[in-house]
Parts: C-alpha cells; structure tokens; sequence
C-alpha cells in the first residue's frame, strides 16, 4: 500500500510536536531540508543516545542588576511553553537536553547590556536548551555568544512580557569545525519590542530557524542578520514570523557576504499574516554580496497572506556582485582597490551593526569582517 | 608645472555583448597647470567618453593613441593610480556608497592621495573649511557618501573633494548640469578658488556656454563626433551661444552614444 502524504498547504498546519517519533527521518529532500548538506549535520539528523548536555557549557561575566542566569530542570513548566518544535532536530535537541540555561530579567528593571557565552567543548554531540525570560515593562540587551568547537543542536525559547524591550543579539563565532543547528523562538506579549541580530561568522555549518509569535496587539519584532561566509562555510538561515494577532509589525533584513569555494549562504524567509491579523505591517528583505566565484546564495522570501486589511506587506531579495560603479567612483579618488572592496563590504553591514548596542562587540564584528576580507584578498 | 599631453586618442566604448563601439576618433589636447580649458559639445559627441576613459573607467577601451601626465603613460595606470598621479574627475553622476560616511571616504581618500593619513589635529577643521566654502552643512561628513544627495549637493561634494585633494589635473564632467543659479554660483566659486591658486590644470567639459560667465576659460575647444573640430579662445565660447552647434553637426562624424 502506498501511503499518500500530503505535504502542508500553509506554514500554520505545519506539524508540530515534543516528540521525536512523530517526525520522520530526514532525507534531505523535504523542502525544508533541501539547501542543507544533512551529511555534514551528521549525528544532530539522527537520533542519537550519544549526545548530552555535556558538549557545551556557559560562562558569563557579572551580571547587570535586574539579569540573572541560573539552570533550571527541563520539567520546569516554563521549558516548551513557547517553543514547540516543528522539525526533527529541534525534537530531538528538545527530548535530549538536560536542564536548560534560564536567562532572566526581571519585572520593570531597566539593564544594561549583559553577555552569556555558549562554550563548546569539543566534538561530541550535544544538545541545548535556553529559556529567555524577559519580564513585563522591562528594558534589556543581552548579548549569547558562541565559541569553541562544538557539535550542538539547541532550542532557544524567548518570551517577552508585555511592554517590555529587550534587544537580544546572538553571536556565531564558533571554531571552524562547529557544526550548529539552532532554534530560537520568540513570543512577544501586547506592546513587547524585539529586535533581534543574528550574526553568523564562524563554524562549518550554522542553520539558525527564528520564529516569531504575538500574544497581544502592538507587539513590534525587528529582525535582524548578520552572516559572512568562507571557503567550505554553510550558513543557513529560516525565518518564520506567524502574524495571528492583529495590529503587530515584523521587519526583516538579513545581509550577507561570501567569499571562496563551497561557501553557501541560505536566507529563506517566511511571513505568515492570518486572516485575524488585520492591521499587519511586515517587510522583510534579505541582500547577499557574492565576493568571489564558486560561492552560492539561495535567497527565498514568502509571504503568506490571509487577509486584505493589512498596514503593509512586501519583501525584496537581492543577490549581486561588487558595483563596478561604486569601486569605480572610491578608486577615481586614489583608494587602491583593497581598500575599497574593504570601504563598500563595510558599508554594506553598517547599519546593520548599528542595531547593536554595545559599542566594543560592534566593533568587534566591524574587524571580524575586514579580517575575513583579507584573508582570501578578495 | 604639471603638463597633461593627449594624443591623438581613440577610445571605443564596451558593449554588452563584447563589441567594441568607436566613440572617441583621435583627439589631441594639452593641458597644463594653472590652464582652464573648456570642452564643449552638443549631446553625444563624446565628451563624457573623454573624461572617463581619461579617468581609467572599466567600460571603455583605448584603441591608440596616448596619454601622458609629466611625461608618465597614464594608460598604463590603474584607476587609483592615475588618481595618486593628480588626476580627478568630477563626475556628472556621483555614485551612492551606502554605510561609507562622507567623513571616512574623504580621509581614506586624502590618506591615498598624499601617502600618509592626515593629521587629526588639523583634518577636522581642514574638512569643515572646505564644505563651508561649499556652503554644505558640516552634517552631511556623516551621511553616506552621496547618499540621498539632491543634485546640487552632490556636484558640491565633488568640488570639495577637488579642494581637499588638490588635484594636478581636473577633469569636470558637466559639473554645471542640472544645477540652479545659485548652486551654479557656488560651485563655481569652488571651480575659480582651484583655478586662481594656480597649481591644477582645469578641463571643464559643458554642452552650455552658461558657466563660462563664472569660470572664464583661457580655450575653448569644440567637440563634435568624438573629436575636436575647432578650437579658440574664450570669444569661441561667445560665439557658440549665439549660433549653437548646428554649423558643425552637417558631415559631422558618426553618431555617438
């Protein structure tokens, strides 16, 4: 007998579910999957009794008043409140990781920013789990970084209280055998601001899925992504912001540059606005600068729209090379042609490092990406 | 003294498909410090072509001829290198660089041009000195270059480049177009500071004769076809706004882009 399998029509009856078995096992040519080298993702694509906690740990610097860190056990009843996962690994990381990191910041307090490291260990397979809690009226900037080496699939739950602030900027400076696939699940209660920037620079393979929810009118999620990849780098990026409440607004830029062959860059960005959620106001756009030959950008935006009324809706997408125009015009006034390969790649993530408020880690970033630019002297 | 020599140049322009269009049919020009020469030309004669290809701009190619600033085969040069030669091209259309601000392109480009950065202590105020003169508010060295520019803003920012940079030979490419009379004015104030200093040789390129009532020039040469077809002093440029470029367009070569 064949079994005839109906894939979803939307992404709202995609399946979701805590259980592993109710996923099947990966083949690489669900649509989902498509884009994503699974034999790279090895051991994190199938189940595995081998993986732990244990691969990662996190260290963080003193914490402002008002942000705590502490772990809690899984059957914390805040742990999956908001992230049910939608794919294998998330199911699998979800049903593997012990007990989770808690990252909170408290009613009404007002942080500066506060940085949590994810350290990996070494190559053992591990799984994750992190719970953002922000509390209401609140107003934050967290910084997670990632570094080591590490084999780690990891969910990420973050629920903003209503009214609250929070600026949450997620760091993949892992080694350069990492190989990483993240979930990070926003929920943002009535009036909650997000802006969220996601920076992938390091490891082997990096596959970040972001998706945003509302709880309440008047929530206002800015998304943001940062992504440079090089010889051999795969670096994924999914996005999935499901408007079901009215009166809420969603922007997404996500820019990236490649350089060398093999390196891979995939932006797939989906918005979803339900027929309930009129008043909607959503734009997203994803650009990639191609740096080299034998480099490859996917770029998928979809917009998904049930209703007329809404404030806005678009998208855009973008995939180029250097202007010629633009080098042209720097070189006319004397700047040597590294030199202004260097000026345009800066530019092109200016403002996007500009969301980030904390000054040292911008600047960081801004060097990162001029070091990466010199070593293939593209 | 700086002495730019053209010779006999003929320059093709690249079509998208790899042919080679002729544009430029042997011109010859000499240009030296402290000159201000007017090119001048109805539409598609070739003069833009002229000054980009002077400039080194991917999309033309010399097919003979040369060019030589003090002796040196600006040909063989790369685009910042005829710039760190003293060559500039103030460009008709300045092209937008997102996330560059004016203020980190104008230093890299000073630091380029003079061989080392300039110094803090006097850099700022030489900056502010030379938009004011330019009447641009100093809050533009924060915007990114070109960027949002109106049409005017965009022609001044090239002359203050021009005044920072110090150029042994300008080329200015329709700097006049597009701009109202006081913009004109105040770009042409810039042009005539170059000029009296006396150190860089001037070629204004201009299809009208409207801004040589602000920048006088010691010739004049007209353009026609890709090549010059006559040449005199500043009286040919009087001449030419009473009657036009018509006598020279029968049997003029072919036509350009």
């Amino acid at each position: 007998m064949t079994a005839v399998i109906t894939p979803p029509k939307t992404k709202s009856q995609a399946l979701r579910s805590f259980d592993v078995a109710d996923f099947p096992v990966l083949n690489g040519r669900e649509e989902e999957w498509r884009f994503t080298p699974l034999r790279r993702l090895g051991v994190l694509a199938k189940a595995s009794e081998a993986a732990t906690s244990a691969g990662v740990g996190h260290d963080y610097d003193e914490l402002p008043a008002g942000v705590s860190v502490s772990t809690v056990e899984r059957t914390d009843p805040r742990i999956g409140s908001v992230l049910t996962p939608f794919d294998r690994i998330s199911a699998l990381a979800y049903g593997g990781a012990g007990e989770a990191l808690l990252i909170s910041v408290a009613r009404h307090a007002t942080a500066p920013p506060a940085t949590v490291r994810i350290v990996g260990r070494g190559a053992d397979p591990a799984y994750g789990h992190t719970f953002v809690e922000v509390g209401e009226l609140s107003q934050s900037t967290l910084v997670l970084e990632h570094t080591g080496s590490a084999v780690l699939a990891d969910n990420v739950e973050v629920d903003v209280a209503d009214g609250a602030h929070l600026t949450l900027v997620t760091v993949a400076d892992w080694a350069p055998d990492a190989i990483h696939a993240q979930h990070v699940k926003f929920r943002l209660g009535r009036d909650a601001r997000v802006v969220h920037v996601q920076v992938a620079l390091g490891g082997d393979l990096v596959r970040q899925y972001t998706s945003v929810e509302y709880s309440g009118r008047g929530g206002d999620c800015e998304a943001y992504g940062l992504y440079f990849a090089a010889e051999g780098q795969h670096q994924e990026h999914r996005l999935l912001v499901d408007h079901s409440v009215p009166d809420c607004r969603s922007y997404v830029n996500y820019r990236g540059a490649l350089q060398g062959t093999g390196s891979h860059t995939v932006w797939v960005g989906d918005v979803l606005i339900r027929a309930e959620a009129t008043g909607t106001d959503t734009y997203e756009i994803n650009r990639n600068l191609v740096l080299t030959d034998g480099a490859r950008a996917d770029s998928v935006p979809n917009l998904e729209i049930e209703t007329g009324e809404v404030a806005g809706a678009g998208h855009a997408s973008a995939t180029g090379r250097f202007d010629d125009e633009q080098l042209f015009y720097l070189m006319s006034r004397g700047i040597p042609d590294d030199v202004a390969r260097k000026l345009v790649v800066r530019g092109f993530f200016h403002e996007l490092l500009g969301k980030i408020p904390v000054e040292g880690l911008r600047e960081r970033l801004a060097d990162a990406v001029e070091a990466r630019l010199s070593e293939s002297g593209s | 003294m700086s002495t730019l020599e053209i010779r006999d140049l003929q320059v093709s322009v690249k079509l998208p498909e790899g042919e080679l269009k002729p544009i430029l049919a042997g011109v010859t020009l000499t240009v030296r410090a402290g000159e201000t020469h007017a090119i001048m030309g109805p539409n598609g004669s070739g003069k833009s072509t002229l000054a980009y290809s002077l400039a080194g701009h991917p999309k033309y190619e010399v097919t003979g001829g040369s060019v030589t600033l003090d002796g040196e085969d600006v040909l063989a040069m790369s685009v910042d290198e005829r710039a760190r030669a003293g060559l500039f091209l103030a460009m008709q259309y300045p092209v937008e660089v997102p996330g560059v601000s004016v203020a980190n392109f104008l230093r890299t480009a000073k630091t380029a041009i003079d061989g080392e950065a300039p110094k803090l202590r006097t850099w700022g105020n030489e900056l502010r000195g030379a938009m004011e003169k330019l009447q641009m508010d100093p809050a533009f060295a924060q915007r990114n270059v070109n960027e949002g520019f109106s049409g005017g803003e965009k022609k001044r920012h090239e002359i203050v480049q021009m005044e920072l940079l110090k150029p042994k030979i300008a080329i200015l490419d329709e700097t006049d177009s597009g701009l109202d009379i006081d913009a004109l004015r105040i770009v042409s104030g810039g042009i005539e500071r170059v000029r009296e200093a006396g150190q860089t040789g001037l070629l204004l390129i201009t299809h009208y004769t409207r801004i040589l009532r602000y920048v006088r020039p010691d010739f004049v040469h007209v353009f026609v076809g890709g090549r010059i077809v006559e040449e005199g002093g500043r009286e040919l440029a009087d001449k030419l706004e009473d009657k036009g470029y018509e006598r020279y367009l029968a049997g003029a070569g072919p036509a350009a882009v």
